[in-house]
Protein backbone atom coordinates (compact mmCIF):
# COMPACT_ATOMS: atom_id res chain seq x y z
CA UNK A 1 0.00 0.00 0.00
CA UNK A 2 2.60 2.26 1.05
CA UNK A 3 4.70 1.20 -2.27
CA UNK A 4 1.32 1.78 -4.56
CA UNK A 5 0.58 5.77 -2.50
CA UNK A 6 4.88 6.43 -3.13
CA UNK A 7 4.02 5.35 -6.48
CA UNK A 8 1.04 7.52 -6.82
CA UNK A 9 2.30 10.45 -5.03
CA UNK A 10 4.43 11.60 -7.50
CA UNK A 11 2.67 13.97 -10.28
CA UNK A 12 4.89 11.89 -12.94
CA UNK A 13 3.43 8.76 -11.05
CA UNK A 14 0.06 10.08 -11.00
CA UNK A 15 -0.32 11.13 -14.74
CA UNK A 16 1.76 8.26 -15.86
CA UNK A 17 -0.13 5.25 -13.81
CA UNK A 18 -3.85 7.28 -15.81
CA UNK A 19 -2.18 6.71 -18.61
CA UNK A 20 -1.01 3.39 -18.34
CA UNK A 21 -4.61 2.50 -17.18
CA UNK A 22 -6.30 3.80 -19.93
CA UNK A 23 -3.43 1.84 -22.31
CA UNK A 24 -4.38 -1.23 -20.33
CA UNK A 25 -7.77 -1.23 -20.59
CA UNK A 26 -7.73 -0.30 -24.09
CA UNK A 27 -5.94 -3.40 -24.69
CA UNK A 28 -7.71 -5.52 -22.57
CA UNK A 29 -11.93 -4.48 -23.76
CA UNK A 30 -10.22 -3.45 -27.28
CA UNK A 31 -13.12 -5.77 -29.01
CA UNK A 32 -15.87 -4.21 -26.67
CA UNK A 33 -14.62 -0.51 -26.84
CA UNK A 34 -14.31 -0.52 -30.39
CA UNK A 35 -17.18 0.95 -32.39
CA UNK A 36 -16.48 -1.01 -35.42
CA UNK A 37 -14.18 -3.78 -36.15
CA UNK A 38 -10.99 -2.41 -37.12
CA UNK A 39 -10.69 -4.58 -40.43
CA UNK A 40 -14.23 -3.05 -41.65
CA UNK A 41 -13.40 -1.87 -45.34
CA UNK A 42 -15.45 1.04 -46.29
CA UNK A 43 -14.23 3.15 -49.11
CA UNK A 44 -16.66 6.03 -49.22
CA UNK A 45 -16.05 7.06 -45.97
CA UNK A 46 -11.96 7.15 -46.73
CA UNK A 47 -10.23 9.90 -44.72
CA UNK A 48 -13.65 11.21 -42.97
CA UNK A 49 -12.62 14.19 -40.30
CA UNK A 50 -13.42 13.51 -36.66
CA UNK A 51 -17.14 13.12 -36.36
CA UNK A 52 -19.84 11.42 -34.02
CA UNK A 53 -19.48 8.77 -36.30
CA UNK A 54 -15.90 8.11 -36.66
CA UNK A 55 -14.45 9.57 -33.36
CA UNK A 56 -11.10 9.95 -34.45
CA UNK A 57 -11.87 9.84 -38.75
CA UNK A 58 -11.04 6.96 -40.82
CA UNK A 59 -7.81 6.25 -42.61
CA UNK A 60 -6.81 5.49 -46.41
CA UNK A 61 -9.95 2.38 -46.37
CA UNK A 62 -12.24 4.19 -44.61
CA UNK A 63 -11.37 1.88 -41.58
CA UNK A 64 -12.69 3.51 -38.04
CA UNK A 65 -9.26 5.19 -36.83
CA UNK A 66 -11.06 4.59 -33.16
CA UNK A 67 -11.01 1.23 -33.23
CA UNK A 68 -7.63 0.53 -34.92
CA UNK A 69 -5.90 2.20 -32.30
CA UNK A 70 -7.46 0.51 -29.49
CA UNK A 71 -6.49 -2.67 -31.28
CA UNK A 72 -3.06 -1.72 -31.78
CA UNK A 73 -2.74 -0.60 -27.64
CA UNK A 74 -3.39 -4.74 -27.45
CA UNK A 75 -0.13 -5.52 -30.42
CA UNK A 76 2.17 -3.20 -28.55
CA UNK A 77 0.90 -4.64 -24.70
CA UNK A 78 1.24 -8.24 -26.43
CA UNK A 79 4.55 -7.44 -27.82
CA UNK A 80 6.34 -5.61 -24.97
CA UNK A 81 4.99 -8.26 -22.21
CA UNK A 82 5.33 -10.83 -24.05
CA UNK A 83 8.78 -10.28 -24.67
CA UNK A 84 10.21 -8.42 -21.66
CA UNK A 85 8.53 -11.44 -19.79
CA UNK A 86 11.18 -13.73 -22.06
CA UNK A 87 13.86 -11.36 -21.62
CA UNK A 88 13.28 -11.28 -17.74
CA UNK A 89 13.28 -15.27 -17.48
CA UNK A 90 15.79 -15.87 -19.99
CA UNK A 91 18.51 -12.89 -18.78
CA UNK A 92 17.64 -13.81 -14.99
CA UNK A 93 18.55 -17.61 -15.89
CA UNK A 94 21.78 -16.77 -17.47
CA UNK A 95 22.53 -14.14 -14.74
CA UNK A 96 22.20 -16.72 -11.81
CA UNK A 97 24.01 -18.60 -13.65
CA UNK A 98 27.06 -16.23 -14.32
CA UNK A 99 26.86 -15.57 -10.95
CA UNK A 100 26.77 -18.90 -9.47
CA UNK A 101 28.50 -21.59 -12.25
CA UNK A 102 32.04 -21.97 -12.63
CA UNK A 103 34.18 -18.79 -13.65
CA UNK A 104 34.34 -20.59 -17.01
CA UNK A 105 30.36 -20.26 -17.35
CA UNK A 106 30.83 -16.94 -15.90
CA UNK A 107 33.39 -15.52 -18.20
CA UNK A 108 31.05 -17.52 -21.08
CA UNK A 109 27.40 -15.43 -20.42
CA UNK A 110 29.07 -12.34 -20.29
CA UNK A 111 31.10 -12.70 -23.39
CA UNK A 112 27.58 -13.77 -25.03
CA UNK A 113 25.85 -10.61 -23.05
CA UNK A 114 28.80 -7.95 -24.66
CA UNK A 115 28.43 -10.02 -28.23
CA UNK A 116 24.82 -9.13 -28.16
CA UNK A 117 24.84 -5.58 -26.54
CA UNK A 118 27.41 -4.71 -28.92
CA UNK A 119 24.75 -4.84 -31.58
CA UNK A 120 22.72 -1.15 -31.34
CA UNK A 121 19.07 -3.41 -30.70
CA UNK A 122 17.34 -1.70 -33.81
CA UNK A 123 20.12 -2.98 -36.25
CA UNK A 124 19.84 -6.33 -34.93
CA UNK A 125 16.16 -6.64 -34.83
CA UNK A 126 16.71 -5.66 -38.75
CA UNK A 127 19.49 -8.60 -39.62
CA UNK A 128 16.86 -11.30 -37.69
CA UNK A 129 13.71 -10.54 -39.20
CA UNK A 130 15.62 -9.87 -42.79
CA UNK A 131 17.28 -13.37 -42.41
CA UNK A 132 14.45 -15.54 -40.73
CA UNK A 133 11.58 -13.17 -42.38
CA UNK A 134 8.96 -11.32 -40.47
CA UNK A 135 6.51 -12.16 -38.12
CA UNK A 136 5.12 -11.94 -34.66
CA UNK A 137 7.07 -14.69 -33.20
CA UNK A 138 10.34 -13.59 -34.54
CA UNK A 139 9.73 -9.92 -33.07
CA UNK A 140 8.99 -11.07 -29.79
CA UNK A 141 12.05 -13.22 -29.77
CA UNK A 142 14.34 -11.04 -31.20
CA UNK A 143 13.71 -7.89 -28.47
CA UNK A 144 13.39 -10.23 -25.79
CA UNK A 145 16.99 -11.45 -26.89
CA UNK A 146 18.01 -8.20 -27.13
CA UNK A 147 16.72 -6.95 -23.93
CA UNK A 148 18.14 -10.22 -22.26
CA UNK A 149 21.43 -8.92 -21.48
CA UNK A 150 20.57 -6.17 -19.19
CA UNK A 151 18.36 -8.29 -17.27
CA UNK A 152 21.40 -10.47 -16.60
CA UNK A 153 23.59 -8.35 -15.89
CA UNK A 154 21.52 -6.49 -13.05
CA UNK A 155 20.65 -10.05 -11.67
CA UNK A 156 24.30 -11.29 -11.91
CA UNK A 157 25.06 -7.85 -9.69
CA UNK A 158 22.58 -8.28 -7.31
CA UNK A 159 23.46 -12.36 -6.87
CA UNK A 160 26.60 -10.81 -5.69
CA UNK A 161 25.85 -8.26 -3.70
CA UNK A 162 23.29 -9.86 -2.16
CA UNK A 163 24.99 -13.61 -1.55
CA UNK A 164 27.38 -11.57 0.60
CA UNK A 165 25.24 -10.66 2.88
CA UNK A 166 25.49 -12.17 6.64
CA UNK A 167 21.85 -13.52 6.68
CA UNK A 168 22.72 -15.95 3.24
CA UNK A 169 26.23 -17.16 4.92
CA UNK A 170 23.67 -18.28 8.33
CA UNK A 171 21.67 -20.02 5.86
CA UNK A 172 24.89 -22.03 4.50
CA UNK A 173 25.80 -22.45 7.76
CA UNK A 174 22.74 -24.25 8.62
CA UNK A 175 23.13 -26.53 5.71
CA UNK A 176 20.67 -25.00 3.41
CA UNK A 177 21.02 -26.67 -0.50
CA UNK A 178 22.24 -23.97 -2.83
CA UNK A 179 18.78 -24.59 -4.86
CA UNK A 180 17.05 -23.56 -1.77
CA UNK A 181 19.10 -20.45 -1.01
CA UNK A 182 18.57 -19.37 -4.03
CA UNK A 183 14.56 -20.02 -4.44
CA UNK A 184 13.95 -18.75 -1.18
CA UNK A 185 16.46 -15.94 -0.48
CA UNK A 186 18.15 -14.66 -3.28
CA UNK A 187 15.59 -14.51 -5.91
CA UNK A 188 13.15 -12.99 -3.51
CA UNK A 189 15.71 -10.42 -2.76
CA UNK A 190 16.81 -9.23 -6.28
CA UNK A 191 13.56 -9.01 -7.63
CA UNK A 192 13.17 -5.33 -6.78
CA UNK A 193 15.62 -3.84 -9.23
CA UNK A 194 14.47 -6.75 -12.03
CA UNK A 195 11.42 -5.15 -12.34
CA UNK A 196 12.31 -2.39 -12.03
CA UNK A 197 13.64 -2.56 -15.11
CA UNK A 198 11.11 -4.26 -16.88
CA UNK A 199 9.10 -1.35 -16.45
CA UNK A 200 11.53 0.88 -17.55
CA UNK A 201 11.67 -1.11 -20.62
CA UNK A 202 8.29 -1.50 -21.95
CA UNK A 203 8.05 1.87 -23.43
CA UNK A 204 11.40 1.33 -24.96
CA UNK A 205 9.96 -2.16 -26.47
CA UNK A 206 6.72 -0.41 -27.44
CA UNK A 207 9.36 2.13 -29.67
CA UNK A 208 10.97 -0.51 -31.34
CA UNK A 209 8.00 -2.74 -32.00
CA UNK A 210 6.45 0.52 -33.91
CA UNK A 211 9.54 1.67 -35.31
CA UNK A 212 10.09 -2.33 -36.85
CA UNK A 213 6.13 -1.95 -37.86
CA UNK A 214 6.81 1.32 -39.52
CA UNK A 215 9.10 0.29 -41.65
CA UNK A 216 6.74 -3.22 -42.51
CA UNK A 217 9.10 -5.72 -40.60
CA UNK A 218 7.07 -5.61 -37.36
CA UNK A 219 3.87 -6.89 -36.59
CA UNK A 220 2.23 -8.91 -39.79
CA UNK A 221 -1.16 -7.54 -41.22
CA UNK A 222 -3.92 -8.00 -40.80
CA UNK A 223 -3.01 -6.71 -36.82
CA UNK A 224 -2.95 -2.84 -37.23
CA UNK A 225 0.08 -2.05 -35.15
CA UNK A 226 0.41 2.20 -34.12
CA UNK A 227 4.03 1.71 -35.52
CA UNK A 228 1.79 0.56 -39.03
CA UNK A 229 -0.76 3.08 -38.44
CA UNK A 230 1.66 5.67 -38.76
CA UNK A 231 3.10 4.56 -41.81
CA UNK A 232 0.02 4.37 -43.39
CA UNK A 233 -1.05 7.63 -42.35
CA UNK A 234 2.57 9.00 -43.25
CA UNK A 235 2.18 7.35 -47.22
CA UNK A 236 -1.19 9.54 -47.44
CA UNK A 237 -0.05 12.41 -46.02
CA UNK A 238 -0.91 14.30 -49.00
CA UNK A 239 -4.60 13.15 -48.70
CA UNK A 240 -4.58 13.69 -44.80
CA UNK A 241 -2.76 14.39 -42.02
CA UNK A 242 -5.56 13.32 -39.90
CA UNK A 243 -4.58 9.46 -39.10
CA UNK A 244 -0.61 10.10 -39.16
CA UNK A 245 -1.59 12.68 -36.17
CA UNK A 246 -3.87 10.70 -34.35
CA UNK A 247 -2.08 7.92 -34.38
CA UNK A 248 1.35 9.80 -33.89
CA UNK A 249 0.05 11.08 -30.80
CA UNK A 250 -1.50 7.18 -29.41
CA UNK A 251 2.32 6.24 -29.62
CA UNK A 252 3.97 9.37 -28.22
CA UNK A 253 1.01 9.39 -25.49
CA UNK A 254 1.48 5.50 -24.46
CA UNK A 255 4.76 5.53 -24.52
CA UNK A 256 4.80 9.08 -22.47
CA UNK A 257 2.40 7.47 -19.51
CA UNK A 258 4.67 4.49 -19.45
CA UNK A 259 8.09 5.39 -18.75
CA UNK A 260 6.82 8.36 -16.61
CA UNK A 261 5.33 5.26 -14.71
CA UNK A 262 8.27 3.47 -15.02
CA UNK A 263 10.41 6.40 -13.43
CA UNK A 264 8.18 6.88 -9.81
CA UNK A 265 8.25 3.12 -9.99
CA UNK A 266 11.71 3.22 -9.60
CA UNK A 267 11.81 6.25 -7.43
CA UNK A 268 10.16 4.54 -5.19
CA UNK A 269 12.11 1.45 -5.21
CA UNK A 270 15.17 3.14 -4.88
CA UNK A 271 14.55 6.80 -3.23
CA UNK A 272 18.08 7.29 -3.87
CA UNK A 273 17.84 7.84 -7.47
CA UNK A 274 15.90 10.86 -6.63
CA UNK A 275 17.79 14.23 -6.64
CA UNK B 1 39.89 -1.77 -23.51
CA UNK B 2 41.57 -4.69 -24.50
CA UNK B 3 38.36 -6.41 -24.27
CA UNK B 4 36.42 -4.36 -26.73
CA UNK B 5 39.12 -4.80 -29.48
CA UNK B 6 38.46 -8.49 -29.14
CA UNK B 7 34.88 -7.88 -29.18
CA UNK B 8 34.94 -5.91 -32.24
CA UNK B 9 36.91 -9.20 -33.53
CA UNK B 10 34.29 -11.32 -32.34
CA UNK B 11 31.48 -9.25 -32.73
CA UNK B 12 30.89 -9.81 -36.08
CA UNK B 13 31.01 -13.64 -36.55
CA UNK B 14 27.24 -13.60 -35.15
CA UNK B 15 25.42 -11.69 -38.04
CA UNK B 16 27.29 -13.61 -40.60
CA UNK B 17 26.52 -17.11 -39.76
CA UNK B 18 23.04 -15.77 -39.33
CA UNK B 19 23.02 -13.68 -42.23
CA UNK B 20 23.93 -16.82 -44.10
CA UNK B 21 21.39 -18.66 -43.19
CA UNK B 22 18.93 -21.14 -46.01
CA UNK B 23 15.98 -19.01 -45.77
CA UNK B 24 16.75 -17.22 -48.93
CA UNK B 25 14.43 -17.96 -51.40
CA UNK B 26 15.06 -20.94 -52.94
CA UNK B 27 16.31 -19.02 -56.41
CA UNK B 28 18.02 -16.39 -54.35
CA UNK B 29 19.70 -19.25 -52.31
CA UNK B 30 20.97 -21.03 -55.42
CA UNK B 31 22.71 -18.19 -57.31
CA UNK B 32 24.07 -17.42 -53.88
CA UNK B 33 25.30 -20.74 -53.30
CA UNK B 34 27.06 -20.91 -56.50
CA UNK B 35 28.66 -16.94 -57.12
CA UNK B 36 29.74 -17.32 -52.73
CA UNK B 37 30.93 -20.47 -52.40
CA UNK B 38 28.20 -21.24 -49.59
CA UNK B 39 28.69 -24.81 -50.11
CA UNK B 40 31.62 -24.87 -47.85
CA UNK B 41 31.63 -25.48 -44.77
CA UNK B 42 30.80 -22.90 -42.21
CA UNK B 43 34.04 -22.34 -40.62
CA UNK B 44 35.69 -21.97 -43.84
CA UNK B 45 33.15 -19.72 -45.11
CA UNK B 46 33.42 -17.45 -42.37
CA UNK B 47 37.38 -17.86 -42.37
CA UNK B 48 36.91 -16.41 -46.46
CA UNK B 49 34.33 -13.82 -45.52
CA UNK B 50 36.62 -12.20 -42.96
CA UNK B 51 39.84 -12.64 -44.82
CA UNK B 52 38.10 -10.34 -47.52
CA UNK B 53 36.69 -8.30 -45.17
CA UNK B 54 40.40 -7.97 -43.64
CA UNK B 55 41.49 -7.33 -47.51
CA UNK B 56 39.11 -4.22 -47.56
CA UNK B 57 36.96 -6.29 -49.52
CA UNK B 58 33.19 -6.94 -48.72
CA UNK B 59 32.06 -8.66 -51.08
CA UNK B 60 29.87 -7.87 -54.59
CA UNK B 61 26.44 -7.33 -54.77
CA UNK B 62 24.52 -10.06 -56.77
CA UNK B 63 21.61 -8.02 -57.94
CA UNK B 64 23.52 -4.90 -59.63
CA UNK B 65 27.00 -6.19 -59.57
CA UNK B 66 28.46 -3.00 -57.88
CA UNK B 67 31.03 -3.59 -54.71
CA UNK B 68 29.40 -3.76 -51.82
CA UNK B 69 32.00 -1.69 -50.46
CA UNK B 70 31.79 1.14 -52.81
CA UNK B 71 28.09 1.06 -51.94
CA UNK B 72 28.20 0.91 -48.43
CA UNK B 73 31.16 4.11 -48.81
CA UNK B 74 28.34 5.80 -50.99
CA UNK B 75 26.01 6.15 -47.95
CA UNK B 76 27.84 6.40 -45.09
CA UNK B 77 28.83 10.32 -44.78
CA UNK B 78 25.25 10.65 -44.88
CA UNK B 79 24.87 8.56 -41.66
CA UNK B 80 27.31 9.78 -40.38
CA UNK B 81 26.88 13.68 -40.94
CA UNK B 82 23.30 12.97 -39.78
CA UNK B 83 24.66 10.74 -36.33
CA UNK B 84 27.28 13.37 -35.60
CA UNK B 85 25.48 16.03 -36.27
CA UNK B 86 22.35 15.16 -34.17
CA UNK B 87 24.83 14.29 -30.98
CA UNK B 88 26.79 17.85 -31.70
CA UNK B 89 23.10 19.29 -31.26
CA UNK B 90 22.07 17.30 -28.16
CA UNK B 91 25.11 18.35 -26.58
CA UNK B 92 24.98 21.67 -27.50
CA UNK B 93 21.18 22.20 -25.80
CA UNK B 94 21.17 19.57 -23.28
CA UNK B 95 24.15 20.44 -21.20
CA UNK B 96 23.45 24.09 -21.09
CA UNK B 97 19.57 22.88 -20.12
CA UNK B 98 21.02 20.32 -17.81
CA UNK B 99 22.95 23.50 -16.11
CA UNK B 100 19.99 25.61 -15.97
CA UNK B 101 18.19 23.33 -14.03
CA UNK B 102 21.08 21.90 -11.51
CA UNK B 103 21.37 25.68 -10.51
CA UNK B 104 18.27 26.41 -9.21
CA UNK B 105 16.88 22.85 -8.08
CA UNK B 106 13.08 23.26 -7.63
CA UNK B 107 12.61 25.85 -9.33
CA UNK B 108 9.73 26.38 -12.07
CA UNK B 109 12.34 25.90 -14.69
CA UNK B 110 13.76 22.98 -13.33
CA UNK B 111 10.09 21.40 -13.16
CA UNK B 112 9.43 22.28 -16.27
CA UNK B 113 13.19 21.33 -17.80
CA UNK B 114 12.21 17.68 -15.93
CA UNK B 115 9.06 17.49 -17.75
CA UNK B 116 10.21 18.20 -21.22
CA UNK B 117 13.28 15.95 -20.81
CA UNK B 118 11.02 13.03 -19.94
CA UNK B 119 9.05 14.12 -22.93
CA UNK B 120 11.35 14.09 -25.25
CA UNK B 121 13.06 10.88 -24.01
CA UNK B 122 9.75 9.22 -24.38
CA UNK B 123 8.13 10.18 -27.62
CA UNK B 124 9.97 7.90 -29.73
CA UNK B 125 12.41 9.78 -32.48
CA UNK B 126 10.07 8.78 -35.62
CA UNK B 127 7.06 10.04 -34.84
CA UNK B 128 9.20 13.88 -33.53
CA UNK B 129 10.35 13.25 -37.01
CA UNK B 130 6.72 12.85 -38.66
CA UNK B 131 5.47 15.91 -36.33
CA UNK B 132 8.66 18.11 -37.43
CA UNK B 133 7.84 17.26 -41.14
CA UNK B 134 4.40 18.14 -41.09
CA UNK B 135 4.63 21.64 -39.70
CA UNK B 136 7.80 22.90 -41.57
CA UNK B 137 7.37 21.31 -44.36
CA UNK B 138 3.70 20.35 -44.77
CA UNK B 139 2.25 23.44 -43.28
CA UNK B 140 4.02 26.23 -42.77
CA UNK B 141 6.59 25.20 -45.78
CA UNK B 142 9.72 27.06 -44.38
CA UNK B 143 12.01 23.65 -45.67
CA UNK B 144 11.87 21.40 -47.79
CA UNK B 145 11.61 17.69 -46.69
CA UNK B 146 12.70 14.96 -48.93
CA UNK B 147 16.09 13.55 -49.61
CA UNK B 148 19.40 14.89 -48.79
CA UNK B 149 19.82 17.44 -51.07
CA UNK B 150 22.05 18.07 -54.56
CA UNK B 151 25.30 17.01 -54.79
CA UNK B 152 28.02 19.83 -54.31
CA UNK B 153 25.03 22.17 -53.01
CA UNK B 154 26.17 22.47 -49.26
CA UNK B 155 23.42 25.08 -48.82
CA UNK B 156 20.57 23.36 -49.77
CA UNK B 157 22.10 19.86 -47.82
CA UNK B 158 22.66 21.90 -44.74
CA UNK B 159 18.71 22.99 -44.91
CA UNK B 160 17.61 19.50 -45.69
CA UNK B 161 19.31 18.65 -42.55
CA UNK B 162 17.77 20.48 -40.20
CA UNK B 163 14.67 18.56 -39.56
CA UNK B 164 16.16 15.14 -39.62
CA UNK B 165 18.60 16.26 -37.12
CA UNK B 166 16.12 17.72 -35.02
CA UNK B 167 14.38 14.77 -35.17
CA UNK B 168 17.23 12.68 -33.92
CA UNK B 169 18.53 14.57 -31.58
CA UNK B 170 15.33 15.51 -30.08
CA UNK B 171 15.25 12.69 -27.29
CA UNK B 172 19.17 13.12 -26.76
CA UNK B 173 18.94 16.37 -25.38
CA UNK B 174 16.47 15.86 -22.81
CA UNK B 175 18.47 12.68 -21.98
CA UNK B 176 21.52 14.85 -21.09
CA UNK B 177 20.07 17.78 -19.91
CA UNK B 178 18.85 15.15 -17.06
CA UNK B 179 22.28 14.05 -17.19
CA UNK B 180 23.99 16.90 -16.50
CA UNK B 181 21.52 18.06 -14.00
CA UNK B 182 22.02 15.06 -12.10
CA UNK B 183 26.01 14.73 -11.86
CA UNK B 184 26.08 18.71 -11.61
CA UNK B 185 24.16 18.64 -8.55
CA UNK B 186 26.77 15.77 -7.52
CA UNK B 187 29.63 17.79 -8.28
CA UNK B 188 28.24 21.00 -6.19
CA UNK B 189 28.17 18.95 -3.36
CA UNK B 190 32.19 18.24 -3.25
CA UNK B 191 34.28 19.75 -0.93
CA UNK B 192 35.92 21.20 -3.63
CA UNK B 193 33.52 23.37 -4.53
CA UNK B 194 32.92 24.29 -0.98
CA UNK B 195 36.70 25.53 -0.83
CA UNK B 196 36.03 27.00 -3.69
CA UNK B 197 33.22 29.12 -2.46
CA UNK B 198 35.01 30.09 0.67
CA UNK B 199 38.19 31.23 -0.91
CA UNK B 200 35.31 33.79 -2.65
CA UNK B 201 35.11 33.02 -5.99
CA UNK B 202 32.44 34.03 -8.12
CA UNK B 203 29.76 31.65 -8.15
CA UNK B 204 30.35 32.21 -12.03
CA UNK B 205 33.67 31.07 -12.02
CA UNK B 206 32.86 28.15 -9.79
CA UNK B 207 30.01 26.94 -11.63
CA UNK B 208 31.33 27.43 -15.22
CA UNK B 209 35.33 26.82 -14.62
CA UNK B 210 35.28 24.07 -11.50
CA UNK B 211 31.74 22.18 -11.88
CA UNK B 212 30.81 21.36 -15.03
CA UNK B 213 34.01 20.39 -16.11
CA UNK B 214 33.55 17.26 -13.86
CA UNK B 215 29.95 17.35 -14.38
CA UNK B 216 30.40 16.67 -18.32
CA UNK B 217 31.89 13.06 -17.53
CA UNK B 218 29.48 10.84 -17.35
CA UNK B 219 28.33 12.98 -20.68
CA UNK B 220 31.27 11.84 -22.86
CA UNK B 221 30.35 7.75 -21.81
CA UNK B 222 27.12 8.56 -22.59
CA UNK B 223 27.56 9.97 -26.12
CA UNK B 224 29.51 6.96 -27.06
CA UNK B 225 26.82 4.65 -26.43
CA UNK B 226 24.51 7.30 -28.11
CA UNK B 227 26.16 7.03 -31.36
CA UNK B 228 24.96 3.18 -31.44
CA UNK B 229 21.48 3.94 -30.51
CA UNK B 230 21.60 7.00 -33.02
CA UNK B 231 22.53 4.88 -35.39
CA UNK B 232 19.60 2.34 -34.99
CA UNK B 233 17.00 5.76 -35.01
CA UNK B 234 18.48 7.37 -37.92
CA UNK B 235 17.31 3.95 -39.65
CA UNK B 236 14.08 5.43 -38.96
CA UNK B 237 14.74 8.70 -39.59
CA UNK B 238 16.30 8.20 -42.95
CA UNK B 239 12.84 6.87 -43.92
CA UNK B 240 10.53 9.32 -42.62
CA UNK B 241 12.41 12.00 -44.87
CA UNK B 242 13.73 9.81 -47.29
CA UNK B 243 17.31 10.26 -46.87
CA UNK B 244 19.96 7.89 -48.23
CA UNK B 245 22.34 6.18 -46.08
CA UNK B 246 23.31 3.05 -43.91
CA UNK B 247 20.03 2.72 -42.76
CA UNK B 248 17.75 3.44 -46.16
CA UNK B 249 20.65 1.11 -47.40
CA UNK B 250 19.97 -1.99 -44.74
CA UNK B 251 16.45 -1.87 -44.88
CA UNK B 252 16.38 -1.73 -49.25
CA UNK B 253 18.61 -4.41 -48.61
CA UNK B 254 16.11 -6.37 -46.72
CA UNK B 255 13.47 -5.93 -49.15
CA UNK B 256 15.51 -7.55 -52.11
CA UNK B 257 16.45 -9.90 -50.05
CA UNK B 258 20.31 -8.92 -50.76
CA UNK B 259 22.27 -10.77 -48.10
CA UNK B 260 25.73 -9.52 -49.38
CA UNK B 261 24.41 -5.90 -49.12
CA UNK B 262 22.83 -6.62 -46.00
CA UNK B 263 26.04 -8.51 -44.83
CA UNK B 264 28.32 -5.64 -45.52
CA UNK B 265 25.89 -2.70 -44.17
CA UNK B 266 25.38 -4.34 -40.83
CA UNK B 267 29.43 -5.47 -40.70
CA UNK B 268 29.55 -1.83 -41.10
CA UNK B 269 27.39 -0.01 -38.86
CA UNK B 270 28.11 -2.67 -36.26
CA UNK B 271 32.35 -1.50 -36.29
CA UNK B 272 31.30 1.71 -35.86
CA UNK B 273 29.12 1.29 -33.37
CA UNK B 274 31.95 -0.64 -31.38
CA UNK B 275 34.61 2.35 -32.59
CA UNK B 276 32.40 4.87 -30.92
CA UNK B 277 32.16 3.18 -27.98
CA UNK B 278 36.18 2.89 -28.03
CA UNK B 279 36.36 6.65 -29.02
CA UNK B 280 34.36 7.17 -25.50
CA UNK B 281 36.11 4.76 -23.14
CA UNK B 282 39.72 6.68 -24.62
CA UNK B 283 38.04 10.29 -24.54
CA UNK B 284 36.57 9.13 -20.82
CA UNK B 285 40.28 8.49 -19.74
CA UNK B 286 41.57 11.64 -21.06
CA UNK B 287 39.46 14.16 -19.34
CA UNK B 288 39.11 11.99 -16.28
CA UNK B 289 42.58 11.11 -14.73
CA UNK B 290 40.81 9.23 -11.88
CA UNK B 291 40.13 6.37 -14.66
CA UNK B 292 43.55 6.15 -15.42
CA UNK B 293 45.01 3.08 -14.27
CA UNK B 294 48.14 3.70 -12.06
CA UNK B 295 51.31 2.89 -13.52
Amino acid sequence: MTFLRRVLGRPGGMVGAAIVAAVAAAALFAPWLSPYDPDRLSILERFAGLSPAHVLGTDQLGRDLLSRLLHGASVAMAVSLSSIGLALLGGTALGLLAASASPVWERAVLVLFDIVASFPSLILALAVVAVLGPSNTHLVGVVAVTLAPQFGRVARAQVLTVRALPFLEAERILGASAWRIMAHHVLPNIAGPLIVLASMEIPVVITIEAGLSFIGLGVRPPLASWGTLIYDGYSYLSDSTLPVLVSSAALALATLGFTLLGEAVRDAVDPRSVR
Amino acid sequence: MLLLFVLTALVPGDPVTALLGPQASPEYARRFVAEMGLDQPLPIRFLRFFGHVLAGDLGTDPISGRRVWAMVAAVVPYTVVLTFASIGLAVALGVPLGCIAAVRPGSVADHMLAFGSVTLIAVPGFVVAIVLLLVFSVWLDWLPVLGAGRAGDWADQARRLVLPVLALAAGWVGYIARLVRASMLEVLNEPYIRTSRAFGLPRRVILYKYALKNACVPVVAVVGLGVGRLLGGAVLIEIVFARPGLGRLVLDAINSRNTAVLQGAVLVVVVLFALANLGADLLYAAIDPRLRRPG
